[in-house]
């Protein structure tokens, strides 16, 4: 029985941009229906025209039904009566999301309140069983509290918990777990699971994770420049797509399994930010590797291929018979270097690094009340020419670590070696020597180039600041540009006249301008669409084979790393508690915490994944500024948890455990106890 | 809570310790109450004048220091010393504080409470007509300075008088004589005091009401898109009550700390309104003390002035530990919320 249904949608914002152009969708009871596209695809702008959300000024024109009634063109109050009653919304950020000063017990009770008009203690008392079902421990404490003592994944909890709060018949979930790590990711996706499974309501879920609707979505959409280019059941989209730029997107997505062939970026950038589509003809044309003449001439209509539900929108069908044929074959990845790693120079050796902060209490005597163990005794090394990832949930010291060796100071505790000389005896004038060994690639290409420079200038700011003359910049600024793929015109540009993939290319190039040797990259493709992240990814790939670059990378998508690394790291709680090849810890984790971690990340392939439900691990990323004895993981340790033998537990209970090459002579450390893993 | 508060008065009361001294020292050292003795006709003996003098802790041969140990000395056990006329500095601040405390509360209250409304009606009404004469509205009585504004609402109060052929306004003090004797006895006596505050108290509401409202327009325009007035929407609250109850309330927070910037505006504002409808209040004695050279008045006004400037401090703290729970955990992010320590 079809639900909610949506019928030639038509968005337009203030000043004509047309963010949906006709999109139709159906969502029958208990279905999922997963919509993907990457950023200003109007993924968004149609989950809000949905439910009568978009900004006054905005025009919305088409029909969207729910259970029959139609719901656009209805006043504000009539649209209330059904919005968080039958139509309710679950948003991305639930930090900015939840009221600040209400606390989240009485923000669902109004949900109550407002449309069953129940007294304010029953509503209450529903409110706690709500937060009961969505896995909050706890709840009739934790209902009185406000949104900013709840972690991400809880307050996301919240939201879930509000959102099914009067037993909806369709709930519009906007990229639930975007902000979260994978395993609060994985998590919140077994709540909403719970929530549907509670009420039986229809679910449409935004996202841009392949993996996320894989797993969970019964049909999908995939949509392009404000229109359905595809839409079928998700086992049948994700093995046989037909419209290119689907095809694109599922070889774009880097894969963490070991046999997964390597992502194909698709060039060009599409969405509206960057100068906005063709005016006739399919949008996708010029990013498309079999656009044909007809191409230019309509926009096509969606049409069946294959069975009847599966639909694309592509004159070029012919062409996309095969999708392994549809796009180039990726270029082959750099050789890796012939000399074995032990005969290679280390470039960075991190030695017990050490970064605490103080919290303080009290205004007038402030007193040290904690600390906040960031990083709290690190070691690895990189070699010349290899890549160390470096892995881990939000807030366990990734970054940190980075800028902590950045600084080229004297740390805390610990010593950091750069190509063999101690940061702590260093001058002023040698550590600004030394920078031009050490650069640093950011996560946000949008916060780290300043607007108000040109791309030359920015490239230039670095060569000036060492001194570089002037008559050379200019060619070494186009040389540059060449180096990261980019056009001689980008030079005059600013910042904001880029596409994100452009503005992290010149970010890189910055970071190349000064001939380093390390590059340590900070989440340096998480902020960028799929789609453009392979290409960034080919291209720091390359980059280190042509230049002989080491990168310390940092990120928290394990497939992405996978990729890049030759040896990854995993951090929790400030310390490493896995260190080894790639290829070996992925594909055979020791510590149970890099087990989980692997575990959670969604594999973008529907039949896997519907088999393959793990327990997610339990809890939530921890705070660093408690100090619990024995090991740091424990509370959270499925191993440790499932163990009945005291003497087993009383080691993990007493004793910090202390890295140690698991198995022998591998180059591989594991800090844990029972490395062997859960014994009954 | 109560910690924070505790420690937030001691500074305060550290605070108005040297406010108090500071302004007693550049009033004992720039006011000359000898002059104002020595002008009397007939003119006394400097014998006696020195004598006098002394006696109010008042002359200038005195070591300033030595001065300010006695007027000190005498803060400390709760004694502002005496007038030039020889009366207790006390009685009078007393009186006078309770003078200006009636005609200035009525006119706080309306204008923080109606310029908060219409700041937040602007912002909700953004760029529409409305929006714009309450803007322009507010930027006229901006630029108005408090006499001029009262002299313009006595002048329209003269032509509604003249109009009507009622004595509908009435702005020379703060009662009429005799008023409470009339047919309707004490209620008679309320109901004209109230008729003598109508013009002072919306002088001192409209002034204050145009500058909230503008704060308050600022606010209002932060969190009208915000996430969460979208998620109090896509509850089911109709778009004006997810304003109310999610937007206004959110943005009412940063508001208590401009209510303690601008409480030291009003102080000065009562001076020029107690002038004007002729209200026997502080600002009307400092100014006069400050002619006569009154030291220990001007000290003692300034006194207080300091300790209203920093209670409103304390007020705000109170309000918004109040309103934003997000101070209330921890002291830390207390003083970085509110920009002050």
């Amino acid at each position: 029985m079809t639900v909610l249904e949506v019928r030639d949608l038509r968005v337009t914002y203030p000043r004509g941009v047309r963010a949906v152009r006709g999109v139709d969708l159906s969502v029958g009871r208990g279905e999922v229906l997963g919509i993907v596209g990457e950023s200003g695809s109007g993924k968004s702008a149609l989950a809000l025209a949905t439910l009568g959300l978009l900004p006054p000024g905005t025009r919305v024109e088409g029909s969207v039904r729910l259970r029959g009634r139609e719901l656009l063109g209805r006043s504000d109050a009539e649209l209330s009566r059904v919005r968080g009653k039958d139509l309710a919304m679950v948003f991305q950020d639930p930090l900015s999301a939840l009221t600040p000063v209400h606390p989240v017990g009485d923000q669902i009770a109004e949900t109550i309140r407002v449309h069953a008009g129940a007294t304010r203690p029953a509503a209450r008392a529903r409110a706690v069983e709500l937060l009961e079902l969505v896995g909050i421990p706890d709840a009739a404490r934790r209902a009185r509290a406000y949104p900013h003592e709840f972690s991400g994944g809880m307050r996301q909890r919240v939201m879930i918990a509000m959102a099914i709060a009067n037993d909806p018949v369709a709930i519009v979930c906007d990229e639930p777990t975007t902000a979260l790590d994978v395993t609060i990711q994985a998590q919140v996706l077994e709540v909403l699971r719970t929530a549907k499974e509670a009420t039986g309501a229809a679910i449409v879920l935004i996202t841009h994770d392949l993996g996320v609707v894989a797993g969970f979505a019964d049909r999908v959409m995939v949509m392009y420049a404000g229109r359905a280019v595809e839409t079928g059941p998700v086992a049948e989209v994700y093995a046989r797509p037909r419209m290119p730029y689907t095809i694109g997107l599922l070889q774009s997505l880097p894969r963490i399994e070991p046999d997964a062939p390597r992502p194909v970026p698709i060039d060009g950038a599409g969405g509206i930010s960057t100068g906005g589509f063709p005016a006739t003809g399919c949008p996708f044309a010029p990013r498309c590797p079999v656009a044909v003449s007809r191409c230019a001439d309509t926009e096509p209509p969606p049409v069946p291929v294959g069975t009847p539900a599966h639909t694309a929108a592509c004159v070029n069908l012919d062409a996309t018979g095969d999708p392994a044929r549809v796009f180039p074959a990726p270029a082959p990845p750099p050789a890796p270097p012939v000399v074995p790693r032990h005969e290679r120079p280390a470039v960075l050796e991190v030695e017990g690094l050490v970064r605490h902060h103080p919290l303080y209490r009290g205004t007038v005597l402030r007193r040290r009340n904690g600390t906040v163990r960031a990083v709290d005794g690190v070691s690895f090394d990189v070699r010349a020419g290899e890549t160390l990832g470096l892995v881990g949930e939000s807030g366990c010291g990734k970054t940190t670590a980075l800028m902590e060796i950045l600084r080229l100071t004297r740390p805390q505790r610990g010593t950091v070696r750069l190509f063999g000389r101690d940061t702590a005896a260093l001058t002023a004038a040698e550590r600004k020597a030394l920078r031009r060994d050490v650069q640093v690639v950011f996560q946000d290409p949008f916060a780290s180039l300043d607007p108000r420079m040109r791309v030359a200038e920015i490239l230039a700011e670095p060569l000036l600041v060492h001194g570089v003359p002037r008559a050379r910049i200019d060619a070494r600024v186009r040389e540059l540009l060449a180096l990261v793929g980019l056009d001689p015109a980008h030079a005059a540009r600013h910042p904001h006249g880029l596409s994100g993939g452009q503005r992290q290319r010149v970010g890189i190039a910055r970071a190349l301008a000064l001939e380093p040797r390390l590059l340590l990259l900070d989440e340096p493709v998480a902020s960028l669409d799929v789609s453009v992240q392979a290409g960034i990814m080919a291209l720091l790939e390359e980059l280190r084979a042509r230049l002989g670059l080491a990168y310390l990378f940092v990120a928290h998508d394990l497939a992405v790393v996978r990729l890049l690394a030759d040896r990854v790291a995993v951090m929790y709680r400030g310390r490493i508690v896995e260190i080894g090849p790639v290829a070996d810890v992925y594909g055979a984790p020791v510590h149970p915490y890099t087990r989980a971690l692997l575990d959670a990340v969604p594999r973008p392939d529907p039949h896997r994944e519907r088999r393959r439900r793990p327990a997610p691990l339990p809890g939530d990323p921890p705070d660093p500024s408690e100090q619990p004895r024995g090991c740091r993981f424990r509370a959270r340790c499925p191993s440790y948890a499932a163990s009945a033998d005291a003497a087993w537990r009383t080691l993990c209970e007493t004793d910090e455990p202390r890295p140690r090459p698991v198995p022998e002579g591998t180059g591989r450390l594991v800090a844990c106890h029972h490395p062997e893993g859960g014994r009954p | 809570m109560a910690g924070f508060l505790l420690r937030r008065l001691v500074n305060y009361a550290v605070l108005v310790v040297l406010a108090a001294s500071l302004s007693y020292l550049l009033a004992a050292s720039a006011l000359k109450p000898r002059a104002n003795l020595e002008d009397r006709n007939p003119r006394p003996p400097a014998a006696v004048v020195d004598a006098e003098l002394n006696r109010l802790n008042l002359n200038d041969r005195t070591p300033l220091a030595e001065r300010y140990r006695v007027w000190a000395a005498g803060v400390l056990r709760g004694d502002f010393g005496r007038t030039l006329q020889g009366e207790p500095v006390n009685d009078e601040l007393w009186r006078r504080l309770w003078v200006s405390v009636r005609l200035l509360t009525f006119g706080t209250v309306l204008g923080c409470v109606l310029g908060v409304l219409l700041g937040a009606y602007a912002a909700v009404r953004r760029d529409r007509p409305s929006d714009r004469i309450i803007t322009a509205g507010s930027y006229l009585l901006l630029s108005t300075p408090i006499f001029v504004l009262a002299v313009l609402l006595q002048i329209g109060a003269q032509k509604v008088n003249d109009t009507t052929g009622l004595q509908v306004f009435e702005w020379v003090g703060e009662t009429a004589p005799g008023s409470s004797e009339g047919t309707f006895g004490p209620l008679g006596g309320l109901g004209d005091r109230l008729r003598h505050l109508l013009l002072p108290t919306a002088a001192v509401a409209l002034a204050q009401l145009a500058l909230y409202s503008r704060y308050q327009r600022g606010m209002m325009l932060d969190v009208l898109n915000a996430d969460f007035v979208r998620t109090a929407r896509a509850k089911g609250l109709r778009h004006r009550d997810a304003l109310l109850r999610h937007g206004l309330r959110t943005a009412l927070i940063p508001m208590t700390t401009y209510f303690a910037y601008t409480f030291g505006l009003l102080l000065l504002g009562g001076m020029f309104l107690e002038e004007i409808f002729g209200w026997h209040g502080m600002g009307e004695w400092l100014v006069e003390s400050i002619i006569r050279g009154d030291v220990n008045a001007v000290a003692a006004v300034n006194c207080c002035a300091a300790a209203a400037v920093l209670l409103a401090g304390l007020v705000s703290d109170v309000l918004y530990g109040v309103l934003d729970p997000r101070v209330r955990t921890s002291g830390t992010t207390w003083t970085a919320r509110t920009g002050r320590s």
